[in-house]
């Protein structure tokens, strides 16, 4: 039995070691941090949010300030998937980010089916936000159904 | 001394303190407690009897109904520029003041903290003949102190008494603005103290026989800069309330008191043991975050705020343990019950949208804090910018809580990286083209980038963090009320992504600028300049860093005059690099910024943020990369450098081949570029924050805190937390520049004797 853990770790209940998604290969022990068997990479900033002002005319350019912000990006030692990344001060104490019960966790699969694929639970958040605008727009006489816009005479 | 005295005598010490104490502050018993209030007697007779769940969920729709009217009501009469855009609530509460249900649309926040007040008023007023409790009074407070998120809300509590017998509380609270402090609009980042942030209203008497007294309405006008409004938007809490009153009483006639008493108490609990049953289905251990707040509003300075989210079996326990100390003298930090109001939204708004709007969905669950840090402030300390922990108290969740979701074979919502949180809009104040005094804040604060989902990019601008239903204003209205000019607006924020498999959704950029007016001026609210604030899941990335751009000396209106051309297009970004308009002075900033004077055509830029991205960006569909290049969100650099697509400039065809072997290179080089998860933390971790970075908060052990107060490093431990006292920014700026002209002047000795 394997648990889906996030979109790429999952646990294997019955070896009890962390595993990657995309490739299977085998990070470690599910008791310990599943950090410890992936590479990690300290990662400037500046190189992922780049720096859309002209660097000779600004300090500030939309791009992180590398002396108070580090990417650590987390690989698969295996297929080199990005597993997490995690912005941290520069020197800051990599966060212990998933920590189970796996003896409860087995218990709690005991009785449930395997899931291979992740369920996508339904789009609330969204739908309440559609709602919410078509609702408001309707009060201000604005008439969103059916695509139909304008204001109501 | 006696060791111990009669109980007749303990009494009456109680009594005598309890009727002499010198003032009724903020109650720790009433603001520490989160929880719903044990079953009254009434309650208990009702529900012991048993009731019927189709009875309750009939009058719970007629409740509903209701609490919807008075809602759009306040939204389409309230002259506040939040009441327009739905920057309200209204809602009701059980006799001894839980809050049993908010209308379905609105703040959600905002009832989730008028629950205190209203103990406040059962505990406080209710017995004291010189206030007392009575059909047709209205009480009114604003000071977040005695719940509340910030002093800029203000709320109309009103008891309902039905056949002489008190049945619950009605509450109707607006976003106000403007509430006379030492900045316009209601937010002073500047507050240094909670005497400059303007009225403080702890819960007091109001209305009487359904009626505003005009005395007490008039002492709050001469408080504020908008007096017209002060009283306008009392008048329609008031009415809306009382249109609530009239229909719970039509209910109560119609179904009897049990009905109502039975449904509300009944919803509590059914709700409260749903959300038990929810955490019991997630996997037993602890997930944890960090957030990072780089500044103050008035400096950079790093605090953070630790999260760490325990489930055993059905309790679950939300640990803020190591989080930064509280300031002394800046406005950011936040009491805890309005931090606990919108831990409640973020819950609502991120994990289960689905449960009913009430208290009893946080009152499950434990939270613990450290006293006198920056998310549990002590009541001197300013928070009037309250804001910017109680937004990360929003999407706190988010991170946390997608690890412990994944795995369930039945989610109750989406998995979702977390929304862009900052209050990016313009604060404003000054004198209308109108003549009128005023402050307040645009409607664009609504319009934040939600975070990428598991299957699909997050929606551009979708909603503020703490609501699902509000508008973002309309630009025409604002600039009839007022001298603010758009020059850019609703422009996608080109670039600026948190990029991932899946994208954040973006924001949009703001370009304002003021005509007319002889005095007139802006601030800005936010943090995430140096450090991104909204975060990234499974491998996304985060949101890039936001800032103010300002084009001051010159008046647009005037270069538009002399060239109409002038300008081709409100881009910031070209703006910026370009720099159009000649004699203009250029700046880049924080987006902290006190009020500042704007004069005529001066020009102010700011933009909402992307949320966080989701998953590995490898994995972005090409298809879905070139689908942003086209729709020109995303430049073909980037969609190169971050995304690794192979296709044609022209064509903007993907070589689907070229593209894969590209993407297997960049694996490859990761993991050439990786290093040992062990191996690398000997070489990364320090023992303390680098020795350049102001930082507030725990490094390596949530138990001892590091601060950086007047300058100097302290370290202290988490129980015996003291607050932290910040340099005026301009002290720090004039002794920079002291030391410059004495380095300038050796230097210049140096040049001299050497001659």
């Amino acid at each position: 039995m394997k648990v889906l853990i996030t979109e790429y770790l999952r646990i294997n209940l019955d070896s009890e070691k962390w595993e990657c998604r995309r490739c299977g290969h085998v990070h470690g022990d599910a008791r310990d941090n599943y950090k410890r068997g992936l590479l990690v990479y300290d990662r400037d900033p500046r190189e992922i949010h780049k720096p859309l002002l002209d660097t000779k005319l600004y300090s500030r350019t939309y791009s992180p300030d590398p002396t108070w912000c580090r990417i650590l990006e987390y690989y698969c030692s295996s297929c080199g998937t990005m597993v997490e990344v995690e912005y941290l001060p520069p020197g800051h104490p990599p966060l212990y980010d998933i920590e189970l019960d796996l003896d409860a966790l087995k218990l709690q699969w005991k009785d449930r089916k395997e899931v291979v694929d992740a369920v996508v639970g339904p789009d609330l958040a969204a739908e309440k936000v559609r709602h919410g605008r078509a609702l408001h727009a309707q009060a201000h006489g604005h008439d969103h159904d059916h695509g139909h816009h304008g204001h109501k005479h | 001394m006696h060791d111990k005295i009669s109980a007749e005598d303990q009494a009456l010490l109680d009594k005598f303190l309890a009727d002499n104490k010198m003032f009724l502050g903020p109650d720790p018993e009433i603001m520490r407690n989160h929880g719903v209030a044990p079953r009254s007697e009434a309650e208990e007779a009702v529900l012991s009897k048993g009731f019927d769940a189709h009875r309750a969920h009939h009058i719970r729709g007629l409740v509903n109904a209701a609490l919807s009217e008075s809602f759009q009501m306040v939204n389409q009469m309230g002259a506040a520029p939040g009441a327009k855009w739905g920057d309200l609530v209204t809602a009701i509460y059980t006799a001894n003041g839980n809050l049993a249900m908010i209308a379905p649309h609105g703040i959600i926040t905002f009832a989730a903290c008028a629950f205190y007040p209203i103990r406040f008023i059962i505990k406080n007023w209710m017995d004291d003949p010189t206030v007392g409790v009575k059909d047709g009074d209205g009480f009114i407070h604003n000071d977040a102190r005695y719940g509340g998120v910030h002093n800029t809300d203000q709320s109309m509590m009103m008891p309902l008494y039905y056949k002489g017998e008190l049945i619950c509380w009605l509450s109707s609270t607006i976003h106000e603005g403007e509430n006379g402090a030492c900045e316009p609009g209601g937010l002073p980042a500047a507050a240094e103290s909670k005497y400059d942030e303007g009225i403080k209203m702890s819960p007091f008497k109001v209305v009487e026989n359904f009626q505003l007294k005009r005395d007490l309405v008039t002492f709050l006008q001469n408080s504020v800069r908008d007096p017209k409004l002060q009283l306008e938007d009392m008048k329609v809490k008031l009415h809306a309330v009382m249109r609530l009153r009239e229909r719970i009483v039509a209910i109560l006639d119609q179904f009897g008191r049990e009905a109502l008493i039975g449904t509300m108490r009944m919803h509590l609990e059914d709700t409260e043991v749903e959300v038990r049953r929810r955490i019991s289905e997630l996997p037993d251990g602890t997930t944890r975050v960090l957030q990072f707040m780089d500044s103050s509003l008035r400096e950079n300075i790093m605090q953070k705020i630790s999260v760490a989210i325990t489930v055993k079996g059905d309790r679950m326990i939300m640990d803020f343990r190591g989080t930064a100390p509280q300031f002394l003298n800046r406005s950011v930090n936040t009491n805890l019950a309005s931090f606990k109001a919108a831990l409640a939204t973020g819950l609502l708004q991120n994990i289960w949208p689905d449960l009913p709007h009430t208290m009893a969905v946080l009152s499950p669950i434990e939270v613990i804090t450290d006293r006198n840090s920056i998310i549990d402030a002590e009541g001197e300390m300013p928070q009037a910018m309250s804001l910017m922990p109680l937004f990360k108290a929003c999407v706190a969740w988010t991170i946390p809580m997608a690890k412990f979701n994944y795995s369930l074979p039945k989610k109750y919502s989406a998995i979702i990286a977390s929304q862009y949180d900052q209050a990016a809009t313009f604060i404003y104040g000054g004198l209308t083209q109108h003549g009128d005094v005023t402050g307040n804040f645009c409607g664009d604060i609504n319009g934040m980038g939600q975070g990428a989902r598991s299957h699909a990019d997050g929606e551009h601008s979708v909603s503020p963090v703490f609501g699902f239903m509000a508008d973002s204003g309309e630009h025409e209205i604002n600039e009839e009320d007022t001298p603010i000019i758009r020059l850019g607006a609703q422009r996608l924020a080109k670039d600026r992504i948190g990029f991932g498999k899946y994208r954040g959704g973006m924001g949009y950029e703001q370009i304002a600028t003021a005509r007319g007016s002889g005095l007139w001026g802006f601030m800005t609210g936010c943090e995430g300049s140096k450090f991104p604030s909204a975060q990234g899941l499974f491998g996304g990335y985060s949101c890039p860093s936001y800032q103010l751009m300002k084009i001051k000396g010159i008046n647009i209106f005037e270069e538009l005059k002399k060239n109409p051309n002038v300008v081709e297009v409100f881009d910031i970004i070209k703006l910026m690099n370009e720099r159009p308009i000649p004699g203009g002075k250029y700046s880049s900033n924080d987006m902290g910024m006190t009020f500042e004077l704007c004069s005529d055509g001066e020009i102010y830029m700011i933009c909402q943020g992307s949320g966080g991205g989701y998953g590995d960006v490898l994995e972005r569909d090409p298809a879905l990369v070139m689908k942003d290049v086209r729709e020109d969100l995303l430049s073909p650099d980037l969609a190169r450098e971050i995304y690794q697509v192979v296709f044609d400039d022209k064509s903007l065809v993907v070589d689907e081949e070229a593209t894969a072997k590209l993407r297997a290179d960049v694996r490859r080089q990761r993991l050439a570029r990786g290093k040992p998860f062990d191996q690398f933390c000997k070489e990364w971790v320090t023992p303390e924050p680098p020795a350049h970075l102001p930082y507030l908060g725990s490094w390596d052990n949530n138990a001892e805190i590091y601060a950086s107060s007047m300058g100097q490093r302290v370290k202290m431990p988490a129980d015996q937390m003291q607050g932290v006292f910040m340099p005026n920014p301009k002290d720090v700026a004039i002794m920079q520049l002291e030391g410059e002209v004495e380095k300038l002047k050796a230097q210049l000795a140096e040049c001299q004797s050497s001659k």
